[in-house]
């Protein structure tokens, strides 16, 4: 075992870790942060998105010991300091951009990594940057339109196909 | 997965030196390797991440052409070479999806020769040089077969150097559920002449078409490939395509991609 500190969600934290605990593992279990999910474990399905350092990554796919002294963030750290949802978070809730509510949390955390780099993003783009998300239930319509509101795109228009 | 000890050198001669160890293995961006070890195809006993080495991250002009380091992560690359060497950027842009892109890198992917990986396609079609701690491997000598490479233990990758073409483009045909490419062709036109690489489709990973290289060297146009055809024997053959089909796909992705060069 070895120790591992790093910042998650601006706070200073640390914990024993083995070589092979990855960071999914670590803030689950370690820091009781369940809010990242553990979809597919593969890869594949985007739940377990948290942001290292600012870029959106699977953290199922992450040693933990590999992003010692970095920052992280996880969907915990996504609502407005005052406790109420973030304006990507309401936009998600506005839109009924979830059902089960599994895939959310990477679909958030991918999302606000995406507007970041791309602020006014066309359906496509938005479409597109999501590729690494799998969501079971929504059909991914009403996901997109939550990322096209909260970018302040005006979404009445678009029909709920 | 079996535990491991891990390591994380700073430079390139220390990770060299840790590699030497019994049972050592290379991590960068471990968007294959973690996967592995999770189904215990690889159980490494040590495993030495060399996503601290700055020398080994970024992308910058130099002798030969764009130097990207072994270590630069798709989505830099995807950035970072988009004004020297677009189609090269357009490549790693296209790779999986964003978070991939994030932390899977360039020497992984060569490393590991996936046959569906799209950067033995821009390498080998670039013609360019793998530069790794010990001596310079031309592509063309690199890549040996499926998952095989001329890389011996304990060898890293530490940058790879591209010559930067006339006009080049990448055509990949998604795999839509693996997100690699079910095929992909990468044309480069160089002043002595056209390099087509294939990836996807080789039943012994990327390989040249070379008679489509001639036809183009000649004249530069989709429809100098009009009359030839890829011989299907030897082409991959699983669940979402037929060796058949995988050779129609190599002549349509190359003339789309001589066309998207223009
Ligand atoms: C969902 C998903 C979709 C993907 N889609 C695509 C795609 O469309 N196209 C594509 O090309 N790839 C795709 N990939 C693979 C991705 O590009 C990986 O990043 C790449 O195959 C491995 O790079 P890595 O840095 O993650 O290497 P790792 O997984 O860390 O390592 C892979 C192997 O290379 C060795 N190695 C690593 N770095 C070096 C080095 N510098 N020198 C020597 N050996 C080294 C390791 O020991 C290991 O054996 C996808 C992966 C996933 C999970
Ligand atoms: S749990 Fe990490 S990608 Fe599915
Ligand atoms: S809301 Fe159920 S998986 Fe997306």
């Amino acid at each position: 075992m070895t120790k591992v500190s790093m910042t998650v969600n601006g706070k200073a934290v640390s914990g024993e870790v083995e070589g092979r605990t990855l960071l999914s593992t670590f803030l689950r279990d370690g820091l009781g942060l369940t809010g990242t999910h553990v979809g597919c474990d593969t890869s594949q399905c985007g739940a377990c998105v948290v942001h290292v350092d600012g870029r959106a990554v699977k953290s199922c796919t992450i040693f933990a010991a590999d992003v010692a002294g970095a920052t992280v963030k996880t969907i915990e750290g996504m609502a407005n300091p005052d406790g109420s949802l973030s304006t990507l978070q309401q936009a998600f809730q506005d839109n009924h951009g979830l059902q089960c509510g599994f895939c959310t949390p990477g679909m958030v955390m991918a999302s606000a990594a995406f507007l970041a780099e791309n602020p006014t993003p066309t359906e496509a783009e938005v479409r597109h940057g999501l590729e690494g998300n799998i969501c079971r239930c929504t059909g991914y319509h009403n996901i997109v339109k939550a990322v096209l509101q909260a970018s302040g795109q005006d979404v009445s228009k678009i029909a709920a196909e | 997965m079996h535990n491991f000890d891990f390591v994380k050198p700073s430079t390139i001669a220390d990770a060299v030196k840790a590699l030497k160890a019994e049972g050592a293995q290379a991590l960068s961006g471990g968007q294959t390797l973690v996967a592995s070890m999770k189904q215990r195809l690889a159980a490494p006993a040590t495993l030495v991440s060399l996503t601290g080495i700055a020398e080994m991250k970024g992308v910058c002009l130099g002798d030969g052409g764009l130097h990207v380091g072994g270590a630069t992560p798709h989505a830099d690359v995807a950035r970072e070479a988009a004004r020297h060497y677009p189609a090269l950027a357009a490549l790693a842009g296209g790779i999986g999806d964003p978070q991939v892109r994030n932390r899977g890198t360039l020497g992984g992917s060569i490393a590991n020769d996936d046959p569906a990986a799209c950067y033995p396609a821009g390498v080998l079609g670039s013609g360019a040089t793998v530069v790794t701690d010990r001596r310079r491997i031309a592509a063309d000598d690199f890549f040996q077969g499926l998952f095989t490479t001329a890389l011996h233990a304990g060898e890293i990758v530490t940058s790879v150097v591209f010559p930067i073409p006339q006009a080049a483009a990448y055509e990949k045909f998604d795999q839509p559920a693996s997100r690699f490419a079910l095929t992909g062709v990468f044309v480069a036109k160089y002043a002595d002449g056209v390099r087509v690489a294939v990836t996807g489709a080789g039943g012994d990973g990327v390989f040249r078409w070379t008679e489509a290289e001639r036809a183009l060297s000649a004249n530069f146009s989709a429809s100098a490939i009009a009359g030839l055809s890829v011989d299907p024997s030897g082409l991959i053959h699983d669940l979402h395509g037929t060796p058949e089909y995988r050779a129609n796909l190599v002549k349509v992705l190359t003339a789309r991609a001589v066309q998207a060069a223009g």
